[in-house]
């Protein structure tokens, strides 16, 4: 690396209070760049609109009206949110073993189609819907987890490129769904879209009691609690963190690398298919095309917003459930295309990955211990 | 199926095969280009779909559609030098950015492409090497747009130029040891950048074709990860730009085995055929990744295959 910066002198810590502020101005530092890095892109954003005759003003506004204004706004944001925190575990965990896994999409539609066609039986009106809904949410964890692990056992034992190979895997997934919903699962009652037949109303998951906000929005938080607990405080955690920390150093210590992968990335998959399950179940009612939504590729920019945190992936998410459920009034207010929330997405990505060369340049951050990182 | 049938299902991919090549062809190229410098240039999915914007746009415009492939490239090649800079950077990774270029060129294509959706832009033209023959659909499958050629012919220079000059020696020398390239006073971040952007002209003209020539007009769904196809496709040609050709006329031949199944009348299973590429693509990745003579000529410095 070329930016090495002189090792500080390593200050005498004494007392909890000492050493719990220097951690957290050590840990400020990967909260203050990623979100110098989101208000660049702010910048950059407002001068395309500019460029464009639009005002930034009016689009930062509709956001703040679309996706936090108002009780209703907020409720909207926490519901688009909620597939956007599990695709971000997708890529998150992963992420925490040296894997660049972008196929969240695939496991989610995959995961959105099994629990959908699981039901096709069972939503009959006799079979209790907790009954129901268990295995709708199995098989969608199922066959996301499957998916995933896919990857990581090739990654791990035939050395396949996993980032390619998860995207290829999308494109055979959302293929896969269509054709069985165009061809043997096709809902004939339904001219409109090839979906799946519904599940009807009675198999619906509701809200959470006194919100208009679904279930999925709970599980996603709690999940992405759970993930992180495994991650910091077991050894499971530990072997991983370690994994991906240096492969090498692991495997000579007698851990089981490859195992790691497969379990990270099917667990990762799970989660996927989760949101997959929880998008049939809350909202679609059925399966059909528009379970490809694009959740999957935004839940890959959370993730490195949220540097594969599973915590910090909660409020990333809902910054951006945010400003994709605002995307619609956006584009009807201004005039934009409905690719705008797509190109800020993109633009805040590349901004992001380049701020990462911002690390460890900052003296300020760099107290209670020699800065040579890498 | 019958014996007519499946002469009608064989013409249709060798005419698949020289008609949806070339996309493959331009993307798998400039890879090889980029990848041969010692980098992974992921966002070519991206870099695709503008192209193939652009030279709709531009056709549309100014009812010229080789200025169209002209700003194709030109796109492109922004969109390569903003992925050839950022990853000169510290601490930058090239797949990382890679993702993040496919989704921020998507991104800017569908903005800017919006308005060009319905109308209708001047198309490239062809000529057909099928004079010879009175049988309609060998014609028709032996339709060639000069792209194609053009691709070829890229090809051969590239794979010449590797070999025997001294660019050629710089490229391969800075893919394979950034250490040596430095010792001989290269600057690994100008090879790599002017790399990234000629790969990525490259790939901006293989997008051109896609709006102007096959499927020949300008819509979201028009690529569909075969940018993404064409950069797994390289590993699968083990970075020599020759067997890059090949690979691509395989390629799309395995694409049009949905189209041509369909015109003998066979509609079953149509999403199956149509995931066929994606298939392949993952079945040769699997096949090619643990092979001792890809391992061989894998440029060292590369970090895909690490």
């Amino acid at each position: 690396m070329a930016d090495i910066a002189q090792p500080l002198p390593i200050t005498v810590t004494s007392g909890r209070w000492n050493d719990l502020s220097i951690r957290i101005r050590r840990s400020a530092e990967y909260v203050v760049i990623p979100l110098f890095a989101i208000a660049i892109s702010g910048i950059v954003f407002s001068l395309l609109l500019l460029s464009l005759g639009k005002s930034p003003l009016d689009f930062f506004w509709l956001i703040e009206r679309g996706g936090f204004g108002t009780a209703f706004s907020i409720e909207n944001t926490l519901q688009t949110s909620s597939p956007l925190i599990l695709t971000a575990l997708c890529v998150a965990l992963p992420a925490r073993i040296g894997l660049v896994i972008i196929g969240g999409e695939g496991a989610l539609v995959l995961g959105g189609f099994a629990s959908a066609a699981i039901a096709i039986p069972l939503v009959d009106g006799h079979t209790p819907v907790l009954l129901t809904l268990s295995i709708m949410a199995l098989a969608g964890v199922i066959v996301g987890g499957i998916w995933i692990g896919i990857v990581g056992y090739l990654r791990y034992a035939r050395g396949v490129n996993e980032t390619i190979s998860s995207l290829l895997m999308t494109y055979i997934g959302i293929a896969t769904m269509n054709f069985f919903v165009e061809g043997a699962l096709r809902d004939l009652t339904n001219p409109n879209k090839p979906s799946t037949k519904p599940i009807g109303d009675a198999y619906m998951i509701g809200n959470i009691p006194g919100t208009e906000v679904h279930w999925g929005f709970a599980v996603g938080i709690a999940l992405a609690i759970v993930l992180s607990i495994l991650l910091s405080r077991t050894t499971f955690g530990f072997a991983v963190r370690v994994s991906g920390g240096n492969p090498r150093a692991a495997l000579a210590q007698g851990l089981p690398v490859g195992k790691l992968i497969v379990i990270c990335c099917a667990i990762a998959g799970a989660c996927a298919g989760l949101a997959g399950f929880f998008q049939v179940a809350e909202i679609q009612g059925r399966a059909n095309a528009s379970l490809a939504a694009g959740y999957g590729y935004t839940g890959i920019l959370i993730a490195f917003l949220a540097r594969h945190s599973p915590v910090a992936v909660i409020p990333i998410a809902i910054l951006f459930g945010g400003i994709v459920a605002s995307g619609g009034l956006i584009e009807r207010r201004m005039g934009l295309p409905d690719a705008t929330v797509l190109v800020l997405q993109g633009l805040t990505f590349v901004i992001l990955l380049m701020s990462e060369t911002l690390y460890g340049r900052f003296k300020i951050f760099q107290v209670g211990q020699s800065t040579d990182r890498t | 199926m019958n014996n007519a049938a499946s002469i009608t299902v064989l013409i249709a991919l060798v005419g698949g095969a020289l008609r949806v090549s070339t996309p493959f062809m331009f993307v798998a190229l400039g890879e090889c280009l980029t990848e041969k410098a010692g980098r992974v240039n992921l966002g070519q999915e991206g870099t695709l779909v503008l192209g193939a914007m652009t030279a709709y746009a531009i056709s549309y415009q100014t009812g010229s559609p080789w200025l169209g492939v002209l700003g194709a490239g030109c796109a492109g090649s922004v969109l390569g030098a903003m992925h050839g800079y950022i990853c000169k950077l510290p601490r930058v990774n090239d797949i990382a950015v890679g993702i993040a270029m496919m989704l921020f060129g998507t991104g800017v294509a569908f903005f800017f492409g919006k308005p060009y959706i319905q109308p209708s832009a001047p198309q490239l033209g062809s000529f057909s090497l099928g004079a010879w023959t009175h049988n309609k659909d060998i014609a028709t499958a032996l339709q060639i747009n000069p792209l194609l050629l053009v691709g070829i012919a890229v090809a051969v220079v590239m794979a010449w130029a590797f070999a025997n000059t001294k660019w050629g020696l710089i490229v391969r020398m800075t893919g394979d040891s950034a250490a040596s390239a430095r010792a001989m006073g290269v600057s690994i971040d100008l090879v790599r950048f002017v790399a990234t952007t000629v790969g990525a002209f490259l790939a901006g003209i293989g997008g051109a074709f896609l709006s102007l020539y096959y499927p020949g007009a300008w819509n979201q769904g028009l690529s569909s990860g075969q940018g993404l196809m064409a950069v797994a496709l390289v590993i699968f040609a083990r970075w020599s730009p020759i067997r890059c050709v090949l690979a691509a006329l395989l390629f799309g031949a395995a694409g049009a085995i949905g189209p041509s199944l369909q015109s003998v009348g066979i509609t079953q299973g149509y999403y199956f055929f149509n995931a066929a590429p994606y298939i392949l693509t993952l079945f040769i990745m699997i096949a090619s990744a643990g092979s001792a003579r890809a391992a061989r000529d894998v440029p060292g410095e590369l970090s895909i295959t690490k």
